[in-house]
């Protein structure tokens, strides 16, 4: 009944935020500049993408983001509003404007980027659906998980996509669908599914987690393209590009080799394109409704891409995830930036 | 208009007076508040649809007959991926409605036994009871939900370990499996015995009801209606030679296969949400009980009842009548505490349509609005069923 009081809420804010939603349209960036924060909705606890720490700071890939439009408009990145949000909530949010973006490791798809009154500005994450199963049952496939238990979270790509996988392939499964991460995790761990399914990300974060992490382990198949990024509400194109050259910045930034430790320096650097992204050279900022340091403060405060990758899921984490296809498009990878230019 | 005849009557009055007569303004501002109401209802509506539309967010019920594409864990009816939403829909409604008419059932009787068993003159007793509805009412429900899944989760084996239980069930974490029977030709024999077990039950009671008030000879009406209604089935079943096989559960692979599965969830949400309302059926009941004026009991007693006889032919029937209406409400509460199902993995209406199908078409209000409505609707059944039952316990009364 809890739920149905909160569902009732959220279409009242739908709604009601409808309403206001439209006429703040053209101007999120006005609006997020007078209010002298940003909302940024993010994932209720997921290691390594948005996590508060012990001391309730929060951390991770995507509230890196968030800290990093945060830093371009304010010059501060510390200006952000995090609003945790489920699986579930996330959209409504967004599109009832108690957002301003959307943070939250959220796949990019057709359908919501065409008929959910959504867009997404960029991928910061290129991500694919695993399976975590327990090392015990010896598997060396997806394929070989016929008949098996497998608890999944609802209100993801996830709960179609694994439906698609056994349906291809032939396969029986019997699915257990909860609600929130936390319960789709314990249900795992205390046996009553033989598979826990989810992006390789979060499988790596969750497995962590676990009470004994040796004992699971994520099996080698990919069974999705999972691309991850933030949201913004569609019909508002100028605060898209913000969003969006926000996260190419960090990237254009571990392309010239700039980072937080170097920027400083690299203001007097000779180089044309760092000159014009660092705003010593151009107008670029002014085309984003910002100052013309608006990158420089973006590398200073959080980061380039590299950085904010090795801290929170890379090498410098406890995840450790290896860079794959999230390095550069030069080194393999498929994280390429447009030229500021 | 209904003011016409009252204005042809007093043909001399005039618009002020009409005014200010009571009749008139109550019946003006009646009309002025359905309109406002209406008014109020359709610019929601077309406001909300307009915005949907700017905001470029599909909107209508066309997605109900679009492919689901996904599955579902426990289905009553038939259901595949490639169903549509519409389908999808169905299967959460009856996992909903099996689970909230199955508690209905054992919450009423647990509930009255706890409650019978308060007003027990047996101390033990009495405090057992007490403590029962005291623990379990004070506890949210989400909380006792939670405390018998991980309950279940953390204490049942898994497959390869089962418990083996009498009849080849066995019972592990991925649930209880028993032995499913299917039906032979020739089964129809018994459903049609059964039918004429409960129907020759009524006429014999109503027979012997009669001849108890004309001639006052007793009958044992209990025991032939057992006969009736279990040995008559049983006769048909051994007539038409045992016509039926068990698809029995076969441990393969990850789990048992096959039989039939009665799935952790369900049982953690049927038994949480029954002990739960059953402590507070309990407190009507006992009050209902207590509502009783003494002298009922006493009366009964100096006539020669037993105990037990007075307390169900006399009191219970005139306690029902206080019972009945609090009784619905938590008929009621019940069935809309079922909604919490999802946080346990159950999949009932609003984990399957609020829950996975509204993210997929990230439909939400109208998602929501036909959640709502259904909640409506067998809240409304459930109150008009209950209150009909209501007025039939109430006539007996002088």
């Amino acid at each position: 009944m809890k739920f149905l009081i909160k569902s009732g809420l959220v279409v009242a804010v739908a709604l009601a935020g409808s309403v206001s939603a439209v006429f703040a349209q053209t101007k999120t960036l006005d609006t997020v500049k007078a209010r002298g924060t940003l909302n940024c909705g993010v994932n209720t606890g997921l290691a390594g993408f948005s996590a508060p720490d012990d001391k309730g700071q929060w951390g991770g890939l995507d509230v890196d983001l968030c800290k990093a439009v945060a830093a371009a408009i304010f010059k501060d990145p510390t200006k952000v509003k995090y609003v945790p949000l489920t699986a579930k909530e996330r959209f409504t949010a967004l599109q009832s404007g108690e957002v301003d973006v959307l943070s939250r490791n959220t796949t990019w798809t057709m359908s919501r980027d065409t008929s959910s009154g959504l867009n997404f500005a960029g991928v910061n994450y290129y991500d694919g659906q695993g399976f975590m199963v327990k090392k015990s049952l010896g598997l060396k496939s997806a394929k070989e998980l016929n008949g098996a238990t497998v608890c999944v979270q609802t209100g993801t790509t996830t709960e179609l996509n694994v439906t698609d996988f056994f349906r291809t392939n032939k396969l029986e499964y019997k699915p257990v669908v909860f609600e929130k991460l936390d319960e789709t995790v314990a249900a795992y761990n205390s046996g009553r599914c033989d598979a826990f399914t989810s992006d390789v990300s979060q499988l790596y974060s969750e497995r962590l987690k676990s009470p004994k992490p040796d004992e699971n382990v994520v099996l080698p198949d990919v069974i999705s393209k999972e691309p991850l990024g933030p949201v913004v509400r569609q019909g508002d194109s100028g605060w898209a590009n913000v969003v969006r050259w926000t996260h190419f910045a960090m990237v254009n930034a571990e392309e010239l080799g700039v980072s937080s430790k170097n920027v400083d320096e690299m203001l007097a650097s000779a180089n044309p394109e760092i000159k014009r992204m660092l705003g010593k050279e151009g107008d670029f900022g002014k085309g984003l409704g910002l100052e013309n340091d608006w990158a420089y403060q973006i590398i200073k405060g959080v980061g380039n891409y590299a950085e904010a990758f090795d801290r929170n899921v890379g090498a410098g984490s406890r995840l450790g995830i290896a860079r794959g296809q999230n390095a550069l498009w030069n080194k393999g990878g498929q994280q390429y930036a447009p030229p500021i230019r | 208009m209904t003011d016409l005849p009252v204005s042809s009557e007093k043909p001399r009055r005039s618009i002020v007076d009409m005014i200010y007569d009571p009749e008139t303004r109550g019946l003006i501002f009646q009309v002025l508040l359905v309109v406002a109401l209406f008014a109020l209802g359709y610019e929601i509506v077309t406001n909300t649809i307009a915005n949907l539309k700017k905001q470029n967010i599909a909107s209508g019920f066309d997605f109900l007959g679009r492919t689901a594409g996904f599955d579902i864990g426990q289905r009553l009816i038939d259901y595949a991926p490639t169903d549509s939403y519409l389908r999808a829909f169905w299967v959460g409604l009856c996992n909903t409605l099996l689970v909230a008419a199955i508690g209905i059932v054992f919450a009423t009787i647990i509930g009255f036994i706890v409650g019978i068993a308060r007003l027990s003159h047996n101390w033990l007793i009495s405090r057992l009871a007490l403590v029962f509805v005291e623990v379990v009412r004070n506890m949210p429900p989400l909380l006792t939900l939670f405390l018998f899944y991980f309950a279940f989760l953390k204490s049942l084996p898994g497959p390869k370990q089962s418990i083996q239980l009498p009849f080849s069930s066995v019972l592990n974490v991925r649930g209880l499996s028993l032995p499913m029977p299917i039906w032979q030709p020739g089964s129809w024999l018994i459903p049609v015995a059964l039918a004429i077990g409960i129907i020759a039950s009524i006429l014999l009671g109503r027979w012997a009801n009669a001849r108890r008030i004309a001639t006052g000879q007793q009958f044992p009406v209990l025991w032939t209606t057992l006969g009736l209604i279990i040995g008559l089935p049983l006769l048909a079943f051994l007539a038409a030679g045992f016509p039926v096989t068990f698809d029995y559960p076969v441990l393969k692979g990850f789990n048992y296969q096959g039989g039939l599965v009665i799935l952790p969830e369900f049982m953690a949400l049927l038994i949480g949400l029954t002990i739960y309302t059953a402590s507070f059926i309990a407190e009507i009941v006992r009050s209902g009980i207590q509502g009783v004026s003494k002298g009922q009991k006493e009366a009964a007693a100096a006539l020669g009842f037993r105990p037990g006889l007075a307390m169900r032919l006399v009191v219970l029937p005139q306690a029902m009548r206080i019972v009945i209406p609090p009784l619905t409400n938590q008929y009621l509460n019940l069935t809309k505490n079922s909604s919490l199902a999802i946080a346990i993995g159950y999949p009932d209406l609003v984990s399957v349509f609020a829950g996975t199908v509204l993210n997929n078409t990230n439909q939400a209000i109208e998602c929501i609005t036909i959640t709502m409505g259904v909640y409506l609707v067998i809240s409304l059944v459930t109150s008009f069923f209950m209150n009909w039952f209501n007025t039939r316990m109430a006539l007996v009364e002088r």
